[in-house]
């Protein structure tokens, strides 16, 4: 019967060539350094979910954004998980898109005929670090608030659009209300719709060219 | 294919299949149960706290006329304290009989009003009436106003509020 099911569903939508080019396809002899990709990838969609979850209970407001994270934390069940593991997941996504970085870079894995999965690996790395920056300024915290002040004064001394730079991604002279409104706005709907083509693309690229042995001596 | 794994009836590749499935099934429920958790939290939790609300001194409440008496009461929900207004119809009959009914309208939770002129309450939202005891006249109500609880205590009138 599942066997029937699924030979009609795979005559129409030709799930087993999708599994046969994504996921059995010819790999070379490789480590686990090859799995940082792979552990990346785990950590995006699990702060896709959780972040979908947060949005439940979260309000960009500057009169409630405080109280709302700390009756996440507080009052819902698993709230402090779901957050948690958002947190945490942050920060160990910029380690793993890093080290992810690094093997590709020693492996020499960036050269002809990948160059384009490396160009979009470092916008990847870009919008992984600037979801990194406007998602700590949403719980509203001072710690939030004036790691914003300093991150968007670090933008400032950038030479001659340095002011107009900082005056954009505060949303005025200083922080307020449109900070918050518009941090999150990007952290919810403009970084991860980049993230997620990027991703597409990426993804794509490894599947058609395939991964890049380890190099040997002399190569 | 070594001999020996065939032999025990298990393989190589059957034993990661069954291990991956065992392990993503864990890291599913772990994950999936506390969210389900996470979305229905703040719909568990109900406030019970009862109150009786003094509405009016009896001397202040007309005899034979339904009178539309309001309060609110402020509580904590979520991250936020929240008014909820409340509206209560008390008809005083001649011999001090007291009857006291939320004006809630039981088609939709719209709120009815009484008109002197229709000598009935009318719903504005679906077209409902009650008669001046509360009974169903017309329109698509399915029961009558929901009487409430009250009491009279030194003079003054106390109504008993249940939800919040």
């Amino acid at each position: 019967m599942i066997a029937r099911a699924y030979a009609w569903l795979d005559h129409r939508l030709g799930l087993t060539t999708i599994y046969a080019t994504t996921l059995d396809r010819k790999v070379p002899k490789v480590n686990w350094a090859f799995t940082l990709g792979s552990a990346t990838l785990f950590l995006a969609v699990m702060q896709g979910i959780t972040g979908i979850f947060l949005t439940v209970y979260y309000v960009p407001h500057p009169e409630q954004a405080y109280d709302s994270v700390n009756y996440i934390m507080n009052d819902v069940a698993f709230g402090w998980l779901i957050r948690g593991i958002h947190h945490w997941g942050a920060t160990l996504m910029v380690v793993t898109v890093f080290l992810h970085m690094l093997r590709t870079f020693f492996y020499g894995a960036y050269k002809y005929p990948r160059e384009i999965t490396w160009i979009t690996g470092v916008f990847l790395l870009l919008v992984t670090l600037g979801m990194g920056f406007t998602g700590y300024l949403l719980p509203w915290n001072q710690r939030a608030y004036w790691a914003t002040t300093v991150g968007t004064s670090i933008a400032g001394t950038v030479p001659l659009a340095g002011p107009w730079i900082e005056r954009i991604l505060r949303g005025g002279e200083a922080l307020s209300a449109l900070t918050l409104a518009r941090f999150f706005s990007a952290h919810i709907w403009m970084l991860p719709t980049a993230l997620l083509a990027l991703i597409g693309i990426h993804l794509y690229l490894v599947v058609r060219l395939g991964i890049s042995h380890i190099p040997k001596e002399g190569e | 294919m070594a001999g020996g794994e065939e032999a025990s009836g298990l393989s190589r590749r059957k034993f990661v299949t069954g291990m991956l499935a065992v392990l993503g099934g864990t890291i599913a429920a772990v994950v999936g149960l506390p969210a389900i958790g996470y979305l229905i939290a703040p719909a568990l939790k109900r406030s019970r706290t009862d109150i009786w609300v003094p509405l009016a001194p009896v001397e202040n409440i007309p005899v034979d006329q339904p009178t539309l008496f309001t309060f609110s009461r402020t509580q904590r929900v979520g991250w936020e304290t929240t008014a909820t207004s409340y509206g209560m119809y008390v008809l005083r009959s001649a011999e001090d009989r007291y009857q006291v009914m939320s004006n809630v309208c039981t088609h939709l939770a719209c709120r009815v009003v009484w008109k002197d002129d229709l000598q009935d309450y009318t719903c504005p939202c679906h077209d409902g009436h009650f008669a001046k005891d509360g009974s169903v006249i017309s329109g698509p109500p399915p029961r009558p106003l929901d009487s409430v609880e009250h009491k009279i205590e030194e003079g003054t009138l106390y109504v008993h509020v249940v939800e919040a």
